[in-house]
């Protein structure tokens, strides 16, 4: 089912985009231009991010955090091995990313840690740096339980994460 | 500066951790292949960022959005009240949770911010409103149709089906925000002004 979501998405929206009179070719070009500017951008981050969290990996940090919170974990079901990756997804989105990235490479992408840490980084985002961009933005001090009410979607998902792996992918 | 504090702390934990476990020598040929893996995988990244940028700004023009937009009236109307009389708000608070469902970030901050400062001009002494803390939940339980950039990292790895994710994506993401937006009217009723 889902082998066609992503096809049919793009013949849609070409469709529509053609009823519309749209350069639908154009379109696409000038999109991709752009991605990869922004990808350019990316790069320096990605490396050296990626440095770091190899250096974690292979000095056994990260086993070692593993272990130090494996309990907590444990306790909601999800895989101790992505334990830095869910501590670091709500401070920094690419840090996340390098994280996310190496689980998915040391573990096997259709592995279910590697698909777990695929499904956190989808479905949650970079929460400490939402919260500060929008409050900045409107001119709010005083946030109340913006924060607590964010943590706790944030631990929804990964949560669900663990959940919706182990039983759609067994 | 907090990635700053991020990277020297990695480091820091690295080192110490090497002293720990007694792999110095495993540690210094992490330097060099992380850099390596980092060009790496930024390389096979390109093409399906490539792609699903263009495919990105092609939805934009072809009305998705708008579709999106009409499909969800009802339910944003519910969470925002002041978006039903205030058309300005509506606009900008659509184009926002349309642009993030699609997962054209770069388009949602801008347009989540204008809703934000209009949600802010009702606040008194800068104290955010219960509408306006339900907007930033919203915004930071990700909601996203097609995760595209973790589609593209899995391709970069070699994974035959990428998109396979995507119900658990789908039902995780519900799942959170809604719990989030939950908690946060929850929390509105009895948190003090």
């Amino acid at each position: 089912m889902t082998d066609y979501v992503v096809p049919l998405l793009l013949l849609v929206s070409s469709v529509l985009a053609l009823r519309k009179k749209e350069p639908v070719y154009d379109l696409l070009l000038q999109g991709g231009a752009e991605g990869l500017k922004l990808l350019v951008t990316l790069i320096p981050t990605l490396v050296i991010l990626l440095v770091a969290v190899t250096m974690l990996r292979s000095s056994g940090a990260m086993e070692l955090i593993g272990q130090f919170t494996a309990p907590v974990f444990r306790l909601f079901g999800i895989p101790e091995e992505t334990a830095l990756l869910v501590l670091i997804r709500p401070i920094s989105g690419s840090a996340a990313l390098a994280v996310g990235t190496e689980l998915m490479a040391s573990h096997g992408v259709d592995s279910l840690v590697g698909r777990t840490a695929a499904v956190m980084l989808g479905s949650t985002e970079t929460t400490f740096y939402t919260i500060s961009v929008y409050f900045g933005a409107a001119g709010i001090r005083k946030t109340r339980y913006t924060l607590i009410a964010a943590l706790l979607a944030d631990l929804t998902g990964f949560f669900m994460a663990s959940l919706t792996v182990r039983l759609l992918y067994p | 500066m907090l990635m700053s504090y991020i990277w020297t702390g990695l480091v820091a934990v690295s080192l110490l951790a090497a002293l720990w476990t007694g792999q110095g020598g495993a540690l210094a040929s992490a330097v060099a292949q992380g850099a390596r893996e980092g060009i790496t995988l930024v390389i096979s990244l390109a093409g399906s960022i490539c792609l699903w940028t263009g495919a990105g700004r092609l939805m934009e023009h072809a009305g998705v959005t708008g579709l999106l937009a009409r499909m969800l009236k009802p339910v944003l109307g519910r969470l925002f009240p002041s978006s039903r009389t205030d058309r300005h708000l509506a606009g900008s608070l659509s184009a926002n949770v349309c642009a993030n469902l699609l997962g054209l970030g770069n388009a949602a901050t801008p347009m989540g911010i204008q809703a934000a400062q209009r949600l802010a001009l009702q606040s008194k002494n800068g104290v955010a409103t219960d509408e306006l803390c339900r907007l930033i939940v919203l915004n930071t339980a990700s909601i996203q149709l097609i995760p595209a950039n973790v589609a593209a990292v899995r391709t970069a790895l070699g994974c035959a089906s990428p998109f396979d994710i995507l119900p658990a994506v789908w039902i995780t993401s519900v799942c959170s925000a809604g719990l989030g937006v939950t908690a946060a009217w929850l929390l509105g009723r009895c948190w003090r002004k």
